[in-house]
């Protein structure tokens, strides 16, 4: 696996998801380690407009040909904007994970929660140690 | 995969495992006075001559001499030993549940051909594989509702079929499912004008019955508006599908439930059936069942699979959209056989046939002084007639002459005493009706 250029500014959990704060307003998608695990994603399901979600609870699902995954929130908010674009184009989920292919955003509850998720540096060794589990 | 059973260490390993001592601890949410603490009081083993003796004698109970007039639910039609003949062909006698697509086409291609047909019939955009029965059906089509709106109240009108009403309820009470009925009219139709804004805050679904248990035609599209208007889906079923031979698709319903019975499957005990859910692609992932869906293989030649199975249990686990993990392939099967045999313009006479004699029959008995139509609705093949007696009453003179008159509703609607409702299929001969119109006549003429 290439070394992946996870984004300096974004914060990140341990089930894969980052979160982009700008203001009040978080933008939450999944890290390219979870696109890369997943395979090929061929739907996304999402919650809708104005719903509450909950630190660590699941608020979507990632589907790809060989799984189906939950994705759990790094932070507690309502949800203002869900990403159009991966209902027809849910492929761009492992073409840009980082970038267009962000899944929601959310109004933060308490800006504070991002301080204790991961930031890149952290995050990159998690995942390293998590391929060296693997190949072990 | 080893079909072994589990060693004692095995089982104590896998009990250890989820953190409790004993098989025993996993049924602590069963009532005590529901477990059972000795063996069940069943008969000795018999000898094979003795089983078949058992099976002629209870077969020696069925009234095969009798005219029955019974539908509501389950009907009488005319059904060729060509289906019989085809769906005990090899080519289908594949493993049940058709996983491995490079053995089972035959089975998939059967199951595509079904989902076609229902999709056809209903003016759906897809139908699953089937399902148990209709009231089944009904039931996963309402728990649909709930998943894709995430409201959790469902308006249910009384002119649906009581039994269903009852499966759903069942199913309801454990699920938090708050269920309310609402009226009929006149005309026997569900009552649009108790669907108001009010009434269908925070409703999922409003579920129709069409034919209705009255036997009346309901208006799909203006109840599809009425549910729309208040943010709710219209779950429409369908217990009489060969109604849809000439009845327009309710096309405007979200999910349709259907009981596939009526297309070649024989009465029975009351089932084995077949159910089906119908419904719009975008609500496809929020549909329970398994779906046969067409594809290609690595030569690019057309094939069958199973697909979206990350909707189902062996996949999704708890989060799956139903625990139903099977179909009723062989009914299906039936139910497609049949249909084929038909074709379009077959099953269009079917249909037509079922409103004529149905027509005639209401003539005849409403002829007779007192005798009359209790809705004022248009109907199928089933209609509801008020008598001036107890049908009870009626029925119990009516079989002395081998004839099993109207089913008594009275015990499923208190306000309907003394109607009876009657089922006339294409099945049924003229002379049996005029026969059951004498009859009739001559019981209300005698005295009491």
């Amino acid at each position: 696996m290439s070394p992946a250029n996870y984004p300096a500014g974004y914060r990140y959990t341990k089930d894969h998801e980052w979160i982009n704060v700008e203001g009040s307003v978080g933008t939450i998608g999944i890290t390219d380690y979870a696109q890369h695990e997943l395979g090929d994603v061929v739907f996304v399901e999402l919650p809708k407009l104005g719903a509450q979600i909950k630190t660590g609870q699941s608020f979507g699902t990632v589907e790809s040909v060989k799984a189906v995954s939950d994705v759990f929130s790094p932070v507690s908010g309502e949800v203002t904007e869900t990403n159009s674009l991966l209902s027809d184009s849910p492929e761009k989920v492992n073409q840009d994970p980082h970038g267009t292919a962000w899944l929601i955003k959310v109004k933060l509850a308490d800006p504070k929660e991002v301080i204790s998720l991961m930031d890149a540096a952290a995050y990159q060794a998690y995942v390293d140690e998590k391929t060296q589990e693997q190949s072990a | 995969m080893r079909y072994l059973p589990k060693s004692p260490s095995e089982r104590q390993e896998m009990l250890a495992a989820i953190g409790v001592d004993s098989i025993e601890e996993l049924f602590q949410t069963i009532p005590e006075k529901f477990r059972l603490r000795e063996p069940l009081p069943l008969p000795g083993p018999l000898s094979e001559m003795e089983i078949i003796q058992y099976f002629k004698d209870r077969a020696a109970e069925n009234a095969t001499d009798c005219t029955s007039f019974l539908g509501a639910g389950v009907y009488q039609h005319l059904r060729s030993v060509v289906t019989d003949a085809m769906v005990q062909r090899g080519e289908f006698l594949t493993s049940y549940t058709p996983y491995q697509a490079e053995i089972s086409q035959g089975t998939l291609t059967a199951i595509f051909e079904f989902q076609t047909l229902m999709s056809q019939l209903t003016g759906q955009e897809v139908a699953n594989a089937s399902m148990y029965d209709g009231s089944t059906a009904l039931t996963e089509a309402v728990l649909m509702a709930e998943r894709i709106t995430g409201r959790n109240k469902v308006l249910v009108a009384r002119s649906v079929h009581p039994e269903y009403r009852q499966v759903l309820d069942t199913y309801a009470k454990n699920l938090g499912l708050e269920i309310e009925e609402f009226g009929y009219t006149s005309s026997g139709q569900a009552d649009r004008k108790a669907l108001t804004g009010e009434k269908l805050a925070n409703a999922a679904a409003v579920v129709v019955l069409s034919p209705n248990f009255f036997g009346v035609l309901e208006e799909i599209p203006a109840l599809a508006d009425a549910a729309h208007s208040g943010g709710a889906l219209l779950v429409t079923t369908i217990a009489e599908p060969v109604s849809l031979g000439i009845v327009r698709p309710p096309a405007e319903a979200d999910i349709v439930a259907m009981e596939g019975q009526a297309f070649g499957v024989a009465p029975s005990y009351g089932g084995p059936f077949v159910g089906v859910i119908a419904t719009r692609e975008k609500f496809v992932r929020q549909m329970p069942g398994r779906l046969a869906g067409q594809t290609t293989d690595t030569a690019g030649r057309r094939g069958f699979v199973l697909t979206l199975a990350t909707r189902e249990q062996h996949i999704r686990r708890e989060k799956a959209t139903s625990n139903i993990c099977t179909n009723e392939a062989l009914f299906a099967l039936v139910a497609t056989v049949h249909l084929c045999l038909l074709g379009k313009e077959g099953l269009r006479e079917m249909a037509l046939q079922n409103v004529a004699k149905a027509q005639f029959a209401i003539a005849e008995l409403e002829k007779i002084p007192g005798v009359r139509r209790a809705f004022s609705g248009r109907v199928f093949n089933e209609f509801v007639l008020e008598f001036p007696r107890s049908v009870k009453m009626i029925n119990a003179a009516l079989l002395r002459e081998k004839i099993i008159g109207p089913l008594a509703i009275g015990a499923h609607y208190p306000d309907l005493t003394k109607r009876g409702l009657l089922c006339v299929t294409e099945s049924m001969p003229r002379t049996e009706i005029e026969r059951l119109a004498t009859a009739i006549r001559r019981i209300l003429d005698s005295p009491i």
